[in-house]
């Protein structure tokens, strides 16, 4: 049995599916609108958490906000489930396929059979649609794939009830009512000001603020760490910032894409300048990340490298919160 | 970033012949999606990264042949786990699955709680037992 579905690659999974999916139910949404109106920018350092042994920093929201959220604004409401028996997680899933109805899946990517080994790593909040089933296979459309695949009923068990930090427990979701017409205007304005909001909060591991206290951290990893961590710590920087998922400089170019669109929809022209300027701060995100890969391409870097791209970050962190005050007045 | 600078290095997608989607302007200013087939500062951070387990795995296998941990750490670290995300996996505190790193705690386990951790790793009780020596 097989679904008629349509799938779209996107840069990002939780963008991805949300978009496909609402595009399924007739409504044309774009994944950066999706990303815009959920609020998915962010910038956060997490100081308690260790992913690959090296500290965590996130570029978007929590995993499932961009969606809640995205939801809520347009007035989509959204059906959920987790289980802790998989033979009913499955029943579950099977049920909806047999309805026609396409769903999102919540998997680990650890055991996903069709990434690239590299890529596979212990995290839990990946998404996907699945959209059919053929005999023991179940038809998958994974967003960040460029084309649909297929996972056994093993292998699927398997990564919806992947363990450790975010554990899916076979987390299942899909649209279940939907408005007449989506009221994209106010959900826009709302999903700017949140985004405006959380970058400039007055937390000093978030927002502008987090990004100059990663810099403050940059210049102190060499003495503190030596060099060989520094880098690791360095090269997971980047890969967090520009990693499949992101589109290219943390977000950053998705963000301006949607403001882009966003400053036709709501006939506002500052919107567009923004995103221009949006666009050449993702330049500047592309710029740090070269630099910082120069660092740890040759394992013997001086010291004041470490500063430069340290340099560079507060430079950013200094256009972004220009850059967020305006964006707060213009909407 | 303008849509032919999207860069297409070399990179570990290769394999798969997939590629990944990136949002870029074009000659217009208007923003479109754009494929690239890897960046190399992006690339070198993985091989990076990789590296590190290898040589996590590496250091945790002479640790076993030198009896100072386990063959239980070792194959953690083969799986990129750390002890949090084996914990769970096994549904133990986390200080009983580091005191299992102790040998000798570790000769004694019973076979119900090796056959946890071997499915965990999908491998047999007796191959838990061993690390393998050569490779």
């Amino acid at each position: 049995m097989e679904i008629n579905f349509t799938h779209h690659q996107s840069a990002h999974c939780e963008n991805g599916v949300v978009s496909n999916l609402m595009k399924h139910n007739g409504f044309d949404i774009s994944e950066p609108m999706v990303f815009g109106i959920g609020s998915g920018l962010l910038y956060c350092y997490l100081p308690f958490l260790k992913v690959n042994h090296a500290p965590a920093i996130t570029y978007r929201a929590m995993p499932g906000a961009i969606f809640k959220r995205f939801a809520k604004r347009v007035g989509v409401k959204i059906q959920h489930e987790k289980f802790k028996n998989p033979a009913k997680a499955k029943a579950r899933l099977d049920e909806n396929l047999e309805n026609n109805n396409p769903v999102g899946l919540q998997v680990g990517v650890y055991n996903l059979v069709y990434f690239p080994d590299e890529y596979r790593f212990h995290f839990n909040a990946h998404n996907l649609v699945v959209y059919g089933k053929e005999g023991d296979n179940y038809l998958i459309s994974d967003p960040v794939m460029e084309t649909v695949t297929t996972l056994t009923d093993k292998e699927l068990e398997k990564v919806r009830f992947a363990k450790g930090a975010l554990a899916p427990k076979g987390h299942i979701y899909y649209p279940k009512a939907f408005p007449e017409k989506l009221d994209l205007e106010k959900a826009i304005v709302k999903g700017i000001k949140h985004t405006c909001k959380d970058m400039l909060a007055p937390v000093p591991i978030v927002g502008v603020k987090g990004i100059k206290m990663v810099a403050r951290l940059i210049r102190k990893w060499p003495k503190k760490h030596g060099v060989r961590k520094a880098n690791h710590y360095l090269g997971q920087i980047v890969r967090m910032q520009e990693e499949i998922g992101t589109g290219g400089g943390g977000f950053r170019y998705i963000f301006a894409a949607f403001l882009q669109e966003s400053s036709k929809i709501l006939k506002n022209e500052k919107l567009a300048e923004l995103s221009e300027e949006m666009t050449v701060i993702g330049d500047l995100w592309r710029d740090f990340a070269l630099d910082a890969s120069r660092i740890y391409r040759n394992r013997k870097a001086k010291l004041d490298a470490y500063n430069d791209v340290a340099s560079q970050l507060e430079t950013i962190a200094e256009k972004e919160r220009t850059f967020f005050k305006a964006l707060r007045k213009a909407v | 970033m303008k849509k032919h600078d999207v860069p297409q290095d070399k990179s570990n997608l290769e394999s798969t012949k997939s590629k990944e989607l990136c949002y870029a302007v074009n000659e217009k200013g208007e923003y479109t999606t754009a494929h690239s087939s890897g960046w190399e500062p992006k690339t070198i951070a993985l091989d990076n990264a990789i590296a590190e387990v290898n040589a996590r795995i590496e250091n945790a296998r002479q640790n076993v042949i030198n009896n100072k941990t386990s063959p239980l750490e070792y194959y953690m670290e083969v799986h990129k786990m750390d002890i949090p995300i084996l914990a769970s996996y096994v549904g133990m505190w986390q200080w009983r699955v580091k005191r299992h790193f102790k040998p000798r705690v570790f000769a004694k386990l019973s076979n119900k709680i090796l056959q946890k951790y071997a499915d965990v790793f999908e491998i047999t009780i007796t191959e838990l037992k061993e690390i393998k020596h050569g490779d």
